[in-house]
């Protein structure tokens, strides 16, 4: 790989680094080590072709993206500035051809998003050495293409690619306090081992004398049969697993009969799918931090007059909003702006929200200066759901001109649907949760006590898209090679669409 | 050192023209790439291939934007979605990528998928063009052009003639002179030659639509035999009661008026025929197009000059009749009491835009 081989920055591009490193770090902002390189836009749309990676697996959907990168740039209708990638160190390309204004604002804006990977909770359990990693993946999934065949692999990439956005955005965070569950899931497999466990099992420590007091006999005896019970009705049910799972990629390595190297791309296209979904999950918020730490350090520090034409150009540039796509940079500035502003003033707590006197909100100001100190805690708490939960106003969406849309089964056409708060909050978080994604969890494992698959789509007010829900039964069929179904809704009908490996099946659900 | 990228991108290509193939009729109907010629980039609209997921469709789907505008006004509009009967992505609508293929990969799709013979060509001897041709070997030479089996067979020889040789233990050692190289001889090579005259009838009675019928007919006509041919020569004829020989660009655009007279054409295709194209070298394809209406009189000198002079000298010659609201389609009927004489006369019947897939191949599946 050619790119990746360290090239010097020009010394007039490391000076520049180096005064606005020190800026960033003297407003607190905290990061990693961060090796920016300058690239043409050829490396830079392979690099960002890559998700930022200079080394991938084989697979043509990076060469799509590429093709379409540089024909966009080709065409003149886009262009990527730069592109920073979480590890550490943090990784950062420049265009080459940027001027030196652009250099300056995307150096501020790459220090505020390393900034942001590295104090964000959600980024926590990320793999920091990623780079390592990627290239780990590459050399695997080419050891793969060797053995059985580039057609075989690629197909089985594929496949896995359509159930990518099948995981669980909570299991890095709590993977941790479930490792010991892990080895004994409930129902699944029940030997004399368990015995021990199972008497103490609903049992509080407690001395001698005390023990009948805190742990009765009669009520330990209740739970104890309860438990049996639950247990004989699980085996007798032969159903699993016994909570709904999300985590659908990790069920699959779990119990599909997948053979090793199926097995292990599939673990390869999981972990990289943890490892991008923080970035989706913290849209809003990561491009928002870097555009208002970008923003605060030119206006204030970088800035000559000669740049300031240029630099107000591209800001705008990049805030610029559409009526049909909330730009997350807009928004995300926009909100942090505003929550520093109200807690410089004071404009928060139970007696601003019991003020009912306009005037008297309008003048509001307590001089608490806590704005500053409020938006790094946010930085480090918040992913995009909680975020806007807590600090979406309606004075701010009423500032902003929002507006809830909707689509008009009718017409055919988006039509604007409110601009009441409450609608518009709803239908922001809607889309936002999960990353806009459906919610489907797995079921039954064994569904007609047949080794079926059985999946449930939480249905929430927007159907599946039905032609590419088939094709992804089809991808899931192949993995778990029995029949495999998923119940959804299909024009207002509880419906169960399945596949047999054969043919695709769709009926009303009874009730 | 190759990019990994650029192999990610050979692969996304190839599944693009796997598309392409697949829908080619359609391709073929579309007139927005006449025009081009040979390596020129096409550029052809594709569903993008899309990976299949688990996704909200539109029903219920909204979200949240910004900017003017009342409730209920439109913001824009929803895309076409298929019936869900279809495998994903094959619908139109979700995202159309523009990809971008060599005309002369076009045709050689074109020429797959109607099973299109490869021409054999007449006359070898008009004009010819040098090529190198690995024939030779010599002792001297780039290790990279090294003769190996020559090579141990001389060290063979040597070590056998030399008493070298032990059976038990057969180690072949080549020395410096020993090695032999290929090398090449520059020989000159007779080239095909085709000439291709396009006669079009362009009395009152062909419409604007006819004409687009036979410029998109005629378009893929010299995609294939451009293909086929080394040296590719055309010469356009337009006609009503008098002929022209004109240049491509007229050839398409000319409207005339008045009656038909289609021997005037064949009269100018013979004199072409005569004044450029010796039939002993030259390749030679006559495509005729026209409502079929000509003048009732006009048709026995017609038949004439095609039995005499142009028919004898032909590879191929192909009349296609295209269906107009005022002709009488008659003159296809003439032509269709001799077309058993004549192996090389093809008659084509186009009746719309649709059936140019077909004719093509009617006109092009002999291989002549």
């Amino acid at each position: 790989m050619v790119v990746s081989t360290h090239r010097p920055l020009p010394q007039e591009i490391r000076d520049i680094q180096r005064e606005l490193e020190e800026t960033c770090a003297s407003y607190g902002l905290d990061f990693f080590e961060t090796i920016f390189e300058m690239v043409d836009y050829e490396e830079m749309s392979m690099l960002a072709a890559y998700g930022g990676f200079p080394t991938r697996y084989p697979h043509w959907r990076f060469g799509a993206q590429f093709d379409e990168l540089m024909k966009g740039y080709s065409y003149g209708l886009q262009k990527i500035y730069e592109m920073v990638i979480n590890t550490d160190p943090c990784y950062a390309y420049l265009l080459r051809a940027n001027e030196l204004t652009d250099q300056k604002l995307v150096i501020a804006h790459v220090y505020a998003h390393c900034d942001f990977f590295k104090n964000n909770a959600w980024f926590a359990h990320t793999n920091r050495r990623m780079l390592d990693e990627m290239a780990n993946h590459a050399t695997r999934v080419n050891r793969y293409v060797d053995r059985f065949g580039y057609d075989e692999v690629e197909q089985f990439i594929d496949t896995c690619l359509s159930l990518e956005n099948l995981i669980d955005p909570y299991w890095p965070h709590m993977s941790r306090a479930s490792d010991v569950k892990q080895n004994s899931r409930p129902g699944f497999e029940s030997d004399g081992s368990d015995d021990d466990t199972a008497n103490s099992q609903g049992r509080f420590p407690a001395k001698d004398y005390m023990d009948s007091f805190i742990n009765p006999p009669e009520i330990l005896e209740q739970q104890e049969t309860d438990r049996r019970q639950q247990l004989k009705e699980q085996e007798e049910s032969r159903s699993f697993p016994a909570e709904p799972w999300r985590d659908v990629l990790l069920f699959l390595l779990e119990y599909a009969p997948l053979k090793d190297w199926q097995r292990d791309i599939l673990a390869i296209i999981r972990d990289e799918a943890y490892y991008f979904q923080p970035q989706g999950q913290t849209k809003i918020m990561n491009e928002g931090w870097a555009s208002y730490w970008h923003s605060k350090i030119m206006t204030s520090h970088a800035l000559t007059d000669a740049d300031l034409i240029t630099y107000a150009d591209h800001h705008s540039g990049t805030m610029a909003t559409s009526p049909q796509r909330l730009n997350p940079y807009k928004l995300g500035i926009e909100l942090f702006k505003d929550i520093e502003e109200r807690w410089n003033k004071g404009q928060f707590g139970p007696e601003w929200d019991a003020c009912n006197d306009l005037h008297e909100k309008d003048t509001w100001d307590k001089q608490l200066g806590l704005g500053r100190e409020k938006i790094f805690e946010v930085r480090r708490i918040h992913n995009d759901v909680t975020f806007i939960d807590t600090f979406l106003t309606a004075e701010f969406c009423a500032k902003h001109k929002m507006f809830s849309f909707a689509f008009n089964d009718a017409t055919d056409y988006y039509e604007i649907a409110s601009r009441e708060f409450e609608k518009i909050k709803q239908q922001l978080l809607n889309s936002l949760t999960n990353h806009g994604q459906p919610f489907i969890r797995i079921v039954n494992g064994n569904y007609h006590n047949r080794g079926e698959l059985y999946l449930l789509h939480d249905y929430n007010g927007v159907e599946l898209k039905l032609d590419y829900a088939r094709d992804t039964l089809v991808n899931l069929q192949r993995c778990w090679s029995r029949p495999v179904h998923i119940e959804t809704v299909v024009e207002d009908e509880p419906t169960i669409l399945s596949f047999d490996g054969e043919s695709h099946e769709m009926q009303t659900k009874d009730q | 050192m190759p990019r990994t990228i650029d192999r990610d991108m050979q692969r996304f290509k190839q599944i693009v023209r796997g598309k392409v193939r697949r829908n080619l009729r359609k391709y073929i109907t579309h007139g927005e790439m006449i025009g081009r010629t040979g390596r020129e980039m096409v550029s052809i609209p594709v569903p993008n291939i899309d990976t299949p997921r688990f996704k909200h469709g539109q029903r219920g789907s909204g979200g949240v934007g910004q900017g003017e505008g009342e409730a209920g006004q439109p913001i824009g509009r929803g895309q076409q979605e298929g019936d869900g009967q279809g495998q994903a992505g094959d619908q139109p609508g979700s995202h159309i990528r523009e990809v971008e293929i060599t005309l002369d990969e076009l045709a050689e799709m074109l020429g797959d998928e109607l099973e299109l013979p490869n021409i054999e060509p007449k006359g070898k001897n008009a004009i010819s063009s040098k090529k190198d041709r690995y024939t030779t070997i010599r002792p001297t030479g780039p290790d990279s052009l090294r003769h190996f089996k020559r090579t141990y067979k001389r060290a063979l020889r040597r070590q056998i003639a030399l008493n070298d040789y032990n059976p038990e233990r057969p180690v072949i050692i080549p020395t410096r002179d020993d090695e032999r190289y290929r090398s090449w001889k520059t020989v000159s090579e007779p080239e095909a030659n085709a000439a291709i005259i396009y006669m079009m009838d362009v009395s009152g009675s062909m419409t604007d639509d006819q004409k687009e019928i036979v410029r998109i007919e005629a378009f893929w006509i010299n995609a294939w035999l451009n293909k086929q041919y080394d040296g590719l020569e055309r010469r356009y004829i337009v006609h009503d009661a008098v002929a022209h020989e004109v240049d491509e660009d007229t050839f398409y655009r000319t409207r005339e008026s008045g009656g038909t007279r289609i021997s005037s054409a064949f009269q100018a295709a013979r004199k072409i025929i005569a004044r450029d194209f010796p039939p002993d070298d030259w390749n030679i394809y006559c495509f005729q197009f026209s409502d079929g209406d000509n003048w009732g009189e006009d048709n026995d000198s017609c038949l004439d000059i095609l039995k005499e002079h142009i028919l004898p000298v032909c590879n191929l010659y192909c009349y296609g009749q295209v269906e107009s609201p005022y002709g009488s389609g008659d003159f296809i009927r003439e032509l269709r009491r001799f077309e058993d004489e004549w192996e090389n006369l093809i008659l084509s019947e186009i009746g719309s835009k649709d059936a140019i897939y077909d004719s093509i191949k009617e006109f092009l599946g002999t291989g002549r």
